[in-house]
């Protein structure tokens, strides 16, 4: 099982020829093509040269990871080609290098291909008043309500406009108005007056969604996006185009009017919605969290994300979140326990358990390390442990139709049964023949799986640690307090079987505490054996346990993750 | 450096030359003419251009003009400012041509340091540093004006009427696209 592991599944692309060109009078070297944004090679254009001899070319409707329209002209560049004599051969300078012909006219950089020996100029005075004028033309009719505005600090037309634009409108004509908050869908708020037109959103919902649901209507400055009559713009991946608006046309609704982006602190992180586990960055101020938005990760999720993921964070502020450790004693008093006294108290219960008495029912929403721990815990007790698989639908863009994030990670660290949710039975079984007098359950109310309460009533011990109350948590004996992943550090395993590290966001309500850091004090009074204190130490030493995942290292993953076999 | 101290000789040592001294001259100014302001009961008169404490205006029809974009919540050096966006709801009552608004809008007095940066960077003219310099309470909590107190103390500030004049503009354009 155990296999190097890999960053690319892919098996490598055939050698792509190079051709040379000069980007501001410096040479450099491009593939003659470059995969589009559907994967097909397609010859590499002038916008993509640029990019890799890292120089900006502003551009609106150009966006790498969709098909190529050409309708903003902000990405204009003069350039000049080798010329060719009557003879077909190329004319040289008196040097002997060959003579290069300034074009008269400019072209668009994000459709025109590049050629060998093409010079690109990106700076000259010509391109410097040709984005300017461009400037102009767009805030003829743009509103200018940046102070409402929702896109305000991540818009381009703000941000080209510092850079490239003039200061003052010579425009004293009035404007013309669009419709304004127009509702496009249940998730999507359309400003008409600040569309650029540049058509992303139609694109995307076309070519990448495959709802051709936009369009735009009427003609000249009266030019209007709109959905189809009648029809409201709701697919899974309607956020995307809120991403994608260079400019503040489209909102979420979500989002609207809730935080100025600029104070939002960036978070890498990963969507726990479904085992696809796309990046993801968390957007939280204070202890709040605002949005999330997609991390491009080409291996992953490109740069997109479902809205479902997308909006699935406000379950992590609830109002009735577990704060509180409690133990039999604190119970009967009415007070929290402390996390001391709970663990040591659980820790003394279970080094007294006969070997067999003790069942575990993880959950495959816990991270690699975590399920790692309670492995470890599961041998020492010689327990009986399994979770609880969560099937869907899932579609052919990202959604998986297994819900639960950390599948891979339950199954590598031997938490899950092969077939995961087999052992529950047998669970249910041991407990109802008193075989099975201590249950430990992490983040899964297993009041729906079969152990109901007078079942559960039947128990010795049950212990159960988790993020939300439910009737499970009602019975525990003892119940720990846990994190959501984004007040947590660790990993996940994706589908694919992709080790997915994410970080904290935000801290943690009341008493409330990282699994694996409680785990490793139990484990710790419970096996006799110190582990290891921080995420990274843990992570490596699971690493070094677990075949699947040799080899790795906390800080090897990096931020986009590393594939291993699974 | 070492300063010597000479003894002090007798006349020093029995303190009534110094004293009598000392009330000559209090007695020079008991009837002099006053110099010091009779401070609270009279009060200073501001000069234009006095940064005191910053409030938020309303327009001339008793619009609340903040319109919530944070910029002074952003600029404030000493995080005086805490602005609450309204979140989707966005227009309340008493803005009719604008979509959005504070749900709330407080200043720390305790912790404003009266820089005018707030006034500097709005791009509504919402807030301005006005003539107050001696804010006083009982308690911390009630040192943190919140926007009905803001609005209260901030007056009306007449100026342009931007989204007036936008809703106004669209108005006459009602007929979208094109007027048949
Ligand atoms: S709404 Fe945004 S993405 Fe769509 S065409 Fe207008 S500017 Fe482009
Ligand atoms: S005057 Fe300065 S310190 Fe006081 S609220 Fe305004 S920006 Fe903050
Ligand atoms: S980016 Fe090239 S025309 Fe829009």
């Amino acid at each position: 099982m155990s296999a190097a592991p890999t960053t690319e599944t892919k098996p490598a692309p055939p050698a792509i020829e190079k051709i040379k060109v000069k980007v501001d009078g410096r040479e450099i070297e491009v593939p003659r093509l470059t995969a589009d944004w559907s994967g097909k090679l397609m010859p590499t254009t002038m916008i993509q040269a640029c990019e890799l001899a890292k120089t900006d070319v502003p551009h609106y409707c150009y966006h790498p990871k969709l098909p190529i329209a050409g309708n903003c002209r902000m990405c204009l560049v003069e350039f000049g080609t080798p010329a060719l004599g009557p003879d077909r051969k190329p004319i040289l300078n008196p040097d002997g290098t060959p003579k290069v012909v300034k074009s008269p006219r400019p072209a668009i950089a994000c459709a025109t291909p590049v050629s060998p020996g093409m010079e690109i100029y990106s700076n000259t005075p010509g391109v410097k008043q040709m984005r300017e004028g461009v400037l102009e033309f767009l805030l003829i009719n743009h509103p200018l309500d940046c102070p409402i505005c929702d896109q305000a600090g991540e818009c381009k037309l703000q941000e080209y406009s510092v850079d490239y634009g003039q200061s003052a409108s010579r425009f004293v004509e009035p404007k013309v108005h669009k419709p304004k908050s127009v509702d496009l869908g249940p998730r999507i708020m359309l400003d008409d007056e600040r569309c650029i037109l540049c058509t992303r959103c139609i694109r995307f919902t076309k070519d990448i969604a495959g709802d051709d649901a936009l369009g735009i209507i009427n003609r000249g400055s009266f030019n209007t996006l709109t959905a189809y009559p009648g029809k409201a713009f709701d697919n899974n991946y309607t956020l995307n185009t809120v991403d994608i608006c260079p400019v503040g046309a489209l909102t979420s609704k979500d989002f609207r009017f809730q935080m100025r982006v600029w104070f939002l602190k960036e978070t890498k992180s990963v969507c726990t919605s479904c085992a696809t586990g796309c990046n993801i960055l968390i957007g939280s101020r204070e202890k709040k969290i605002y949005r999330y938005t997609p991390r491009e990760n080409d291996a992953v999720n490109g740069p997109w994300m479902c809205d479902y993921g997308r909006l699935n964070y406000k379950w992590i502020g609830r109002e009735d979140r577990l704060t509180k450790v409690q133990s039999p004693k604190s119970k009967v008093q009415g007070q929290p326990a402390s996390w001391s006294s709970a663990l040591t108290e659980i820790a003394e219960l279970l080094k007294k358990t006969p070997a067999g008495s003790v069942a575990i029912i993880a959950s495959a929403r816990q991270t690699n390390e975590e399920l790692w721990l309670i492995s470890k815990l599961k041998a020492k007790l010689g327990a009986i442990s399994d979770s609880v698989s969560r099937m869907g639908e899932g579609d052919k863009l990202l959604v998986s139709a297994d819900k639960n994030p950390n599948t891979n990670g339950a199954q590598l660290t031997g938490i899950a049964a092969n077939l995961m949710g087999a052992n529950l039975p047998k669970i249910v079984e041991g407990i109802r023949n008193g075989k099975i007098k201590t249950l430990i359950v992490f983040g899964e109310d297993v009041t729906r799986h079969g152990m109901g309460a007078d079942l559960l009533g039947k128990l010795e011990t049950l212990i159960v640690s988790d993020i939300l109350p439910n009737a499970t948590t009602k019975l525990a004996h003892y119940l720990l307090p846990g994190c959501a992943h984004a007040e947590k550090r660790g990993t996940f395993t994706n589908t694919k079987g992709r080790v997915q590290k994410f970080m904290k966001a935000v801290e943690p309500p009341g008493d409330a505490r990282p699994e694996w850091e409680f785990l490793h004090d139990l484990v710790c009074n419970v096996t006799g054996q110190d582990g290891f204190l921080t995420i990274e130490g843990l992570f490596n030493e699971m690493a070094n346990a677990v075949s699947a995942l040799n080899g790795l290292t906390w800080a090897g993953i990096g931020d986009a993750g590393v594939t291993v076999k699974i | 450096m070492i300063v010597k101290r000479k003894p002090l000789n007798l006349l020093e040592r029995l303190y009534l030359p110094a004293i009598a001294g000392g009330f000559k001259v209090t007695l020079r100014h008991f009837f002099k003419k006053k110099v010091t302001m009779q401070y609270p009961e009279e009060k200073w008169a501001v000069p234009p251009g006095y940064r005191g404490a910053p409030y938020l205006v309303r327009d001339q029809e008793g619009n609340t003009k903040c319109v919530s974009c944070q910029l002074c919540e952003f600029v404030c050096p000493p995080k005086a400012i805490k602005i609450i966006p309204p979140g989707p709801a966005g227009r309340l009552a008493d803005r009719p041509n604008a979509e959005k608004m504070p749900a709330e809008f407080e200043i720390n007095m305790l912790r404003c340091i009266f820089c005018g940066f707030c006034q500097e960077v709005c791009p509504e003219e919402a807030i301005f540093l006005q003539k107050d310099y001696s804010l006083t309470g009982a308690s911390r909590a009630e040192m943190i004006y919140n926007k009905e107190k803001l609005l209260a103390l901030g007056g009306t500030h007449p100026g342009i009427q931007k989204w007036k004049h936008k809703l106004e503009e669209a108005k006459e354009q009602e007929n979208f696209p094109v007027k048949v």
